[in-house]
């Protein structure tokens, strides 16, 4: 085939022009993207688009006015109720990819220092829950912190408390532990990558100028893993922010945070637009807050030194 | 092989600053280093020369307190070391790779180990400014250390432990990572710059010049053991055995039998160079009636048109490698098993030599020294 191609002129040519657009660089690596390109374009960009137009909208019953109007904006800025649920859900996040780090670092430093031979299967092993569905570890924090659950029994059983604990179940805190639980893979893994990169003769020099162990990781380890524990701080805390599902199990009434409310306005309360400014609003916010982290974690590696 | 001493074995300084006794470095089966012993003394410019894996490495690393000995001890400007971990040691290392910190420039790469001596402001930033001097960076400190040359990068890494005013700086062949010229320049730098702090230098390096140009004595390392440890000149001309000797350079090895054997000398017939009396070494073995008798290939000159010499052997040039200032010559001489390798400068016209030629070598019977095999 490959031969009689090459005997036709005219195909030959067409190949050579081929040839020499796929030749530049740029547009190498372009068509190389383009299905995923395209893919996001129709699935990402253009929802994204059709929310934010919807935002600028209003919806009369059934019927959407199309007609530019910052109502929706205002309401979501100014309520109380919505105001409270942003928040609510800034904290959480916050709270959680803090802790999700501040608990990832330890297990990383432990698979990237002292991992050994068996540092992939370390990593293996700390997928194995990822195996399960996200819906059914959440659950599964329901059944350990639950009215009848594994922690109440346990400390009953020890004599700890007399009768079961309500405090546990259905409130913030049990958001925070289900999600801190569900993202800490997610933490690790990026620490990790990090930790590998930092080269041991620097510890070693480090150790060699006078530092012990603890100083040497603050001055030398923990500042060049700055960039690992700033993509896991983000990669944690900008899903967190619109997480739906495990308010909704085990957050009850205490834990409900802005994607429960946003779901409502789409769902129930059939409100497009205001649930489409509460959808941009979040997004804004969330950026923001993760362009704050990323300075702050490099203003405080800057102070270390 | 027992080291017994003599007066180049000991170190030029009377106080020893490191003294390393019996010490063995096992991983499992295998000894990286293998009971060695070794006394260096204060202000010396000490190497640890030896092929890759020979040991060197591992006993500067015991030294500054990254390994242990699995038994032996070493102790440091009169203090045992076991159990004293490397922050806390009288030494600093050079590191192979220079180690600088990335995250850090040059000024606050050098101030790092003077941070936790908690000096005044002034004194701190005048340490660092003199161990800049020092190794001629005055002026950069503000640079990153990527945006060094290697070797800017490698003076960082002196100055940041020379900053500490330790009583042994420890270099992990420094040089190896530069060009050739440039690591001539640094070689001369380095030796200087050691006689000016006067502060204990331990070198390991696999490069024989490196050792010859810059040290006061040299150890010798092969397979986890001390071979010799002496003087450069003493290493170069009277290696102990064929192995170091094929180590520090081309080295001719001639046989011979011996003919008398008493306490202090030898002497050997051999069948190019007749019978040669020879000093005896140190740790001489008997082994049979046979010996084993070595020439530096510059020891032999070529004997131009009607000169002589009291000493000369004849043979034929049947190669010539040219290497610019000097040439090489591989000369036969009937009933010698190999041909004698010579090196002779060019001025007087040794490159020009056709291959074929029929020559005489002169040479001094003391070039030739015995050694173990």
């Amino acid at each position: 085939m490959t031969v009689a191609a090459e005997g036709s002129p005219p195909l030959r040519m067409a190949r050579a022009k081929g040839n020499a657009l796929l030749r530049s660089e740029p547009a190498q690596g372009l068509a190389l993207i383009s299905p995923t390109l395209v893919y996001a374009l129709i699935l990402l960009v253009l929802p994204i688009l059709v929310v934010i137009a919807h935002s600028f909208w209003t919806q009369n019953y059934l019927t959407i006015d199309r007609t530019f109007t910052l109502e929706n904006y205002r309401v979501a800025l100014t309520e109380p109720i919505y105001r409270d649920l942003l928040w609510r859900s800034l904290c959480i996040s916050l709270t959680v990819s803090l802790l999700t780090v501040l608990l990832a670092y330890p297990i990383a430093y432990f698979i990237s220092f002292h991992g050994g031979r068996h540092k992939s299967l370390w990593l293996f092993l700390i997928t194995i829950p990822f195996w399960t569905s996200y819906l059914l570890r959440v659950m599964s924090w329901k059944v350990i912190l639950g009215y009848n659950g594994v922690l109440n029994s346990g400390l009953m059983g020890l004599g700890i408390i007399d009768e079961p604990s309500t405090a546990l179940l259905y409130n913030s805190t049990a958001v925070i532990i289900t999600l801190t639980h569900a993202w800490a893979a997610f933490a690790i893994l990026p620490i990790f990558v990090s930790l590998e990169k930092v080269d041991r003769t620097l510890v070693e020099a480090a150790k060699d100028l006078g530092d012990g162990p603890l100083r040497s990781f603050l001055r030398v380890t923990l500042p060049l893993s700055a960039p690992g524990v700033i993509s896991a701080a983000l990669i944690v805390m900008i899903p967190t922010v619109g997480d739906y599902v495990t308010p909704k199990l085990v957050g009850g009434k205490d834990g409900v945070m802005i994607a429960n409310a946003i779901q409502a306005q789409f769902g129930k309360a059939s409100n497009w637009p205001l649930g489409a400014a509460l959808s941009v609003t979040t997004m804004v916010i969330v950026t923001m807050m993760a362009g704050a982290t990323v300075l702050v974690i490099r203003a405080v590696q800057r102070l270390a030194r | 092989m027992p080291e017994q001493p003599s007066p180049a074995d000991r170190p030029r300084s009377e106080r020893a600053m490191i003294e390393i006794r019996s010490v063995t470095r096992s991983y499992g089966a295998f000894k990286a280093l293998d009971d060695a012993s070794l006394t260096i003394g204060e202000g010396e410019f000490f190497s640890l020369l030896g092929p890759s894996g020979c040991g060197k490495t591992t006993l500067l690393r015991m030294i500054a307190g990254f390994d242990n000995p699995t038994s032996g001890s070493i102790s440091v400007a009169g203090q045992p070391m076991e159990g004293i971990p490397a922050n806390r040691r009288p030494t600093n290392m050079v590191f192979q790779s220079y180690a600088i910190f990335p995250h850090l420039n040059v000024e606050q790469n050098v101030a790092y180990g003077l941070k936790r001596l908690k000096l005044q402001g002034s004194e701190e930033k005048r340490r660092v400014e003199e161990a800049l001097a020092q190794v001629s960076l005055t002026g950069l400190g503000k640079r990153l250390a990527t945006e060094l040359s290697g070797g800017q990068r490698q003076r960082v890494a002196l100055a940041r432990a020379l900053v500490m005013r330790p009583k042994v700086l420890l270099l992990d062949e420094p040089l190896s990572a530069l060009d050739k010229k440039l690591r001539e320049q640094m070689q001369v730098e380095l030796r200087r710059l050691q006689q000016a702090v006067g502060i204990t230098f331990v070198l390991v390096t696999h490069d024989q010049y490196e050792a010859l140009a810059m040290s006061d004595r040299i150890a010798v390392m092969f397979g986890g053991r001390i071979a010799q440890v002496a003087s450069p000149k003493e290493i170069y001309q009277r290696p102990v055995n064929r192995q170091v000797a094929d180590f520090l350079g081309g080295m001719n090895f001639v046989k011979g039998e011996i003919v008398e054997e008493n306490g202090a000398s030898l002497v050997v017939d051999t069948l190019g160079f007749g019978r040669i009396k020879t000093d005896k070494p140190k740790a001489f073995v008997r082994n049979g009636g046979s010996a084993t008798l070595g020439i530096r290939p510059e020891r032999l000159r070529v004997l131009w048109d009607n000169a002589t010499a009291k000493f000369e052997v004849a043979g034929k040039v049947v190669e010539r490698h040219y290497f610019g200032e000097i040439t090489h010559l591989i000369v036969e001489i009937p009933g010698l098993e190999k041909p004698l390798s010579v090196t002779e400068t060019n001025d007087f016209g040794a490159d020009d030599i056709p291959v074929g030629t029929s020559i005489r070598l002169a040479y001094e019977p003391e070039a030739l020294v015995a050694m173990a095999d």
